[in-house]
Formats: structure tokens, sequence, C-alpha cells
């Protein structure tokens, strides 16, 4: 399968601040990508790149084979759902949607035609004669997607769309932004901090920091295999301990030793747990330190006896009996350990 | 006690403002032919001697025609400055908005006088284009700070969401800028003609045969005190004081949305 978007070793400097440091990636044809990261990684430039708001110090930008790493974000396929929405106050919601066709000398009857049509597939087709301050929040979000959606992009940028959103509105719109895009497979790059709505929302998770790719794939191989340490901690929670790795092969971890697979001897790495898998009986002595009653689980911090100044992160049934101060013997699920290289 | 003190207070300092506007206005209704007590009238004789003068009706022309087209002007170029400054990194960015705010703390006469030889230079004759220049000239910095401050960076994203959409720059403008910000487009256009209406320095150095209003008021003056002056002077007060109200609707309505 060719690449949509490639992206060549993008830099970018906001004077001394090196914004982007040498990106490279690719965004497969009717795929959902998720730039993942907190403030400050490069996500939101990154976008602001492909969209042609912003001129890379270095590098470019390929769309379905065509350079348009300087090209104005008219020319270029792609049209940008802002975080801010930024719909036109003076218009109404019709010729809000209907805009992009206006500007492409697409007759009236035509472009309204569409305009409600595109409506409809968002689900707000009583509102074409509204103005976008008669709208709620996640409304407005709707139309902005229609707006951008109806110039038929190649790709469709979204900076942080559901942000401005509560939760339950958010998780509710990131469930119809995926079916949108099941539906009409344009390809979607979709910008948050929400490790959550990345992975209910991404084929392609991209986890950004400082300006560099972490790690990049499936939602599951990148939650269940990081490739870095900051991405085992950004996407979702976990304990990290050190590890040696023995002349034997084995892994010495604070938490005990376990078969290393393929790493060289006498090398120090992380080991990361996650919390789901960590079991109640086992050879790890602990007391427990916190307790969060989540409904379907327990969520128990454990400082470990054998190793002082280790805890534990562990997700453990709602039904274990687990007190405050008491004693408990954990387990780890070998198979599934992170090895991060240091 | 205070507050009867603090009563007559205000009396007194609306009575200082506004008695002589209202001793103008009682008298311009003078069914006699002087402009002091005792008040004979009510009469509109002086109203119609002001229509029927032909100078006055058509200084009253000119000011309405020199008003429009300057505030419009000032408008326009104000618009397109704040735009200016407002989207793009220009070097020296605060000291180029303090200069062209600086007229504002000029004097008429000084920017009069400045404009009177420099046309004299130039050789652009006295007349109601130099003047509506120099209209241009004090209302453009007004009309600059208030658009200025109504752009901010909301509607940069705004416009940028129009471009992204495949309008161009002049298409940004008519139909995204500009609607957006018409309360302050509004705004300083009627408080622009609030000001050329009224104004009389500049319109008397810089006019000769053609003038406007205020200053063929001023050569009525020169002929000595009628209840004609005090009519054509209520009706100049009248327009200045729709013009006013019409500024604080549209600023007040902005503000409250």
């Amino acid at each position: 399968m060719t690449a949509l978007v490639t992206v060549e070793s993008l830099s970018h400097r906001f004077g001394q601040a090196l914004a982007l440091d040498a990106v490279s990636l690719t965004i497969q044809p009717g795929s959902y990508t998720v730039l993942l990261g907190p403030s400050g990684s490069g996500k939101t430039t990154l976008l602001s790149i492909l969209g042609g708001f912003l001129q890379p110090t270095s590098g470019r930008v390929l769309i379905k084979g065509a350079d348009c790493t300087t090209m104005a974000p008219a020319k270029r396929p792609t049209a940008t759902v802002f975080q801010d929405y930024a719909l036109f106050p003076h218009m109404s919601v019709g010729s809000n949607v209907a805009f992009g066709l206006r500007m492409k000398g697409v007759p009236k009857a035509e472009r309204l035609a569409k305009a409600a049509a595109m409506l409809k597939l968002v689900g707000l087709d009583q509102a074409f004669e509204k103005k976008p301050h008669q709208l709620s929040g996640g409304q407005r979000q709707r139309v902005a997607l229609a707006r951008a959606l109806v110039v038929e992009p190649a790709v469709l940028l979204l900076d942080e769309p559901l942000g401005a959103l509560d939760l339950k509105l958010r998780r509710q719109m990131q469930d119809e932004l995926k079916a949108i895009q099941k539906r009409i497979g344009t390809a979607f790059v979709h910008v948050t901090h929400d490790q959550e709505e990345a992975m209910a929302l991404a084929d392609h998770i991209v986890v950004m920091n400082h300006g560099r790719i972490e790690d990049q794939g499936l939602a599951e191989r990148v939650y269940g295999r990081p490739a870095t340490r900051f991405a085992a901690t950004f996407m979702g929670e976990s304990t990290i301990v050190p590890g040696h790795i023995e002349a034997n092969g084995q892994i010495r971890t604070p938490l005990g030793s376990f078969n290393a697979l393929g790493e060289a001897p006498g090398t120090d790495v992380y080991v990361a747990v996650r919390p789901e898998h960590v079991t109640l009986g086992g050879g790890i002595r602990a007391t427990v330190k916190d307790v969060v009653y989540q409904g379907s689980f327990k969520r128990v911090t454990a400082a470990l006896i054998d190793a002082p100044g280790f805890t534990l992160l562990a997700r453990l049934p709602a039904d274990a009996a687990v007190t405050i101060d008491g004693s408990i013997s954990l387990g780890v699920n070998s198979d599934k350990l992170i090895v991060l290289k240091n | 006690m205070t507050r009867i003190i603090s009563t007559l207070y205000a009396a007194a300092i609306y009575g200082f403002i506004f008695l002589p506007v209202a001793v103008l206005v009682l008298f311009s209704f003078q069914g006699t032919l002087f402009p002091i007590p005792p008040f004979n009238g009510p009469s509109l004789r002086w109203y119609a001697a002001v229509l029927g003068d032909a100078r006055l009706t058509a200084g009253l022309a000119n000011s309405v025609l020199v008003a429009v087209t300057t505030s419009a002007l000032a408008t326009l170029l104000g618009f397109l400055s704040a735009w200016g400054f407002a989207r793009f990194h220009l070097p020296a960015s605060a000291l180029l908005r303090g200069l062209i705010t600086l007229p504002l703390t000029v004097s008429y006469l000084i920017i009069g006088m400045g404009l009177l030889i420099f046309f004299n230079w130039i050789g652009l004759p006295k007349s109601l284009i130099a003047a509506g220049i120099g209209h241009v000239v004090i209302n453009l910095p007004l009309c600059f700070a208030i658009i200025y401050s109504q752009m901010g960076e909301h509607q940069a994203n705004i416009e940028r969401a129009a471009r992204d959409l495949g309008a161009k720059e002049w298409q940004v403008l008519v139909m995204i800028t500009a609607p957006m910000l018409w309360p302050a487009l509004f705004a300083s256009f009627f408080l622009s003609m609030t000001f050329s209406w009224d104004e009389f320095v500049i319109s008397f150095l810089l006019t000769r045969f053609d003038t406007t209003l205020p200053v063929e008021i001023w050569n009525l003056l020169r002929a000595g005190l009628n209840p004609k002056t005090n009519a054509v002077g209520s009706l100049v007060f009248g327009v200045s004081i729709v013009l006013a109200v019409v500024f604080e609707f549209v600023a007040f309505r902005k503000r409250s949305q």
C-alpha cells in the first residue's frame, strides 16, 4: 500500500526551541492516526505543518506523492478542524458548511444540497438555518467537522477536537468520530493528550515527546510493548523498576528475577509492569499502602517488603480482601513484562 | 443634608454644561429679531430662514458629503491598518502603532496648518477635498484604535479556517474579517461622522469658496447675533446628538453581547 502522507525528517524551531526534531512518519489511506503527547511535545506543530499553517525549518511533507511542504493551506488536499472550532459567527450553519464549496465555485443549489447532506451525516440536519452561537459545544464541533469534510479532503486534520467538551460528551463524540471516519473512509489525523481517547480512536498511534516520535504503531502494540520508557508511562499506568541482565540470562529486579528475552547479559534495563498483570498470590511480599475501589476492580498500591523504597501498582479483583497496612503477596505475569532499554 | 448639597452640586454641574445649549436651542424658537430675553415664541421663522439661505444649505450639503466620505475612508483605512498590525509580524510594530495614533494628541490647529503648508507646496488648492483629507487624518487614528482593539487571536483562527477552505486573501477580508468586526466598523464610522460634522479649525483653514456648515456659521456670526445662528446651531447640535447616540448604541450593544 502506498502511503497517503509521507513526512520526511521534519524539524521546526521556534526561536531557540526545537519543537520538532527530525520527525518521519507515514500515514496510510483510510487510516485513523492519533498524535499523542503532552503539551510541548510537538504534536500540534506537526499538525500545523501538515495543514500548511507553518513552514518547517527543514524536512518535507509529501501528500499523494506531491511535495506540499511550502504549499498554501488552500491549495493542499487537507482540511482542518480547529480546537476552538473557528466557525464563522456571522453565517448560518448551512453557509458555514457550504463555504469551502462556495470558494471552489460550486453553484449555489449544489453546494447547499451537499452541505445539507453533510450536516445529516454528522446528525445536525435540523440546524441548517441556525447561527453558531445558538448551538451547544458538541453541535459546534459537528458543524466544524461537516465544514471540513464537505470539501472532500484527502486528509482531515483535527486539532484536539474534543478538548473543549465535558467527559461524557467527549466519549460520545469520540465514538461518532470513529464511525464517521469508517463510513467516509477519509484519513484522519487527530491530535490529543488524552491517552484513552487515543486508544479508542486510533488505527495508528504516534506517541510524541520533546519533538520526537517515541513510539508508533497499533494501539495494542504500543500499550502492550511500548518502545520507550516515556511511551510506557504516557500510555496507561505501570510500575517501572530498574533491572540488570545477569550472565545466566535472567533479569534481576526488585520484583524478583525473570527470564530475559534476547537481551545481552550485563546491560542495565528498566522493567515495566501494567497493573492488570499483577496477580494476587505469588512470591512478592508487600504492604498495602493505598486502596481505591473503582467498581469493577480495586486499584492497589503496595510497598515491597524485600526491596524498600519500591512500590507496585496492581489492579486486583473487586472482591479481593485487602486492607491498608495489611500484608499481601503478589505475583507478576512474567510473559507480560515490558523490558525497556535504558 | 449631604443629600441636598450633593443634589444641588449635581444640578449646578449639569446646569453649567447644558444651560448654554438649552438657551441656544430655546432662542432658536424666538419670534422676534434678537436672541435675547424676553422669549417670544415659539416660532419656526428662523428655521425657515436657515433653510431659505442658499449658503447655509450648501454648507449643510457639503458637511454631510465630507462627513460621510471621510468617515467611510477613515474606517476603511483604519480597518486595513488594524488588520495589518494584528495579523502580520511587522518590524518595530509597537513604534509604528504609536505613530499611527499620534495625530490624536496633536491639536487640530497644528494638523490644519501643517496640511495647509504641505498642500500649498504640492499645489493642491484650498477646497473640500483638502479639508476632507484633513478629516481623514484626524479620524484615521481613532478608527484604527477602535478596530485594532477588537481584533483577537480567536478571529485569526477563523480567518485561518477560511483560508484553509480555499478563500483568497481579499475574500477573507470581505467575507469573514469585516462582517465579524462590523460593530467596531460601524462605531468607528459614526464616531468619525460626529467629529467631522462639527469640525471647524481644519475646514476653516483648508476651504475657500465651497465650505462646510461650521465655517458658514462662523461667517454668519461675524455679522452679529440673530436667532438664525441659534437655529442653525441647534440643527448642528441635533445631528451631533443623533450620531453620538447611534455610536453609543453600537458600542454598548457590542459590550453587552
